[in-house]
């Protein structure tokens, strides 16, 4: 298994089983950072190729005290930044929430449709919109969201593959999450209100 | 959300949320959002939207991304 010591050996002495299985194991999580991160499928898929190319190049210079997935999840983050800033894409959103005094973004969106939406999230429109929010984040806020509740990485872990605190992967996942929630709001109030016409 | 209290709950939210604040705050946030409708709404709201995106999960990687990956890294795919 992954982060076995002697997985770890087996990866470094390049055997193919051991590979496939950590390919297995981490591509679908490598390819949504790097997806959410770029918005463009094709630079995600060379991300992915270019995470695991290096991650079995570097493999004798991994070392255990870190997490495998951490450390292959660092690689694809730090490759997806590098496409994005040669793209020069734009990375401050101009539609965050506005600000209070303390830096907390302010909700603005007081419709309550917490009992509402539960069987739309498979519906094609809402996974539209809920991947337009988060691709509507600014790249600090979205990596530390996709890590956290798309991937299910932990705080800590969150916190070692962007090379932050564990306090600022809190405070940028609480904006992000109070952005998607206003984003979903809007939504959801405009799509009960339709359906009660 | 105009209160200093309101604020400082905001503040606490993730870790609310998520399960993950002292039992003091929760306390605190519970006996604020007993009377305090917008806060109420603010919190259900952010928790469904947290399980909405966590009940979606990560998209699949498209067969043919992943056939062209076992390729570049010259790997017999599904070993």
């Amino acid at each position: 298994m992954p982060d076995d010591p002697a997985f770890v050996e087996r990866l470094r002495a390049g055997d193919k089983e051991a590979c496939a299985t950590c390919v297995r194991e981490h591509s679908t999580n490598v390819y949504n950072l790097a997806l959410k991160l770029t918005g463009d499928p094709a630079a995600a898929e060379d991300v992915l190729q270019e995470t695991f190319l290096s991650a079995f190049r570097a493999i004798a210079r991994f070392e255990a005290k870190s997490q495998l997935s951490t450390w292959l999840y660092r690689i694809a983050y730090n490759a997806a930044l590098m496409r994005l800033r040669r793209r020069q894409v734009e990375t401050v959103s101009l539609d965050e929430p506005v600000e209070d005094g303390a830096g907390v973004p302010q909700p603005r969106d007081l419709a309550d449709w917490s009992e509402n939406p539960e069987r739309a999230v498979l519906d094609a429109e809402m996974r539209r919109v809920m991947d337009e929010a988060v691709g509507a984040l600014s790249e600090t806020l979205k990596s530390v969201f996709v890590l956290r509740d798309v991937n299910g990485l932990s705080t800590a872990q969150t916190a070692q593959v962007l090379g932050l605190s564990e306090e600022a992967v809190k405070s940028r996942l609480l904006r992000a999450r109070l952005a998607l929630r206003e984003k979903l709001s809007v939504y959801v109030a405009g799509r009960v209100a339709e359906a009660e016409r | 959300m105009k209160s200093e209290a309101c604020r400082h709950l905001l503040g606490q939210l993730s870790d609310y949320v998520d399960g993950e604040a002292s039992q003091a705050i929760c306390k605190e946030i519970e006996q604020h959002l007993a009377g305090c409708d917008n806060c109420r709404v603010v919190v259900d709201t952010l928790r469904k939207t947290v399980t909405l995106y966590r009940t979606r999960g990560p998209d699949p990687v498209p067969d043919d991304v992943q056939e062209r990956l076992y390729r570049v890294l010259d790997l017999p795919d599904g070993v």
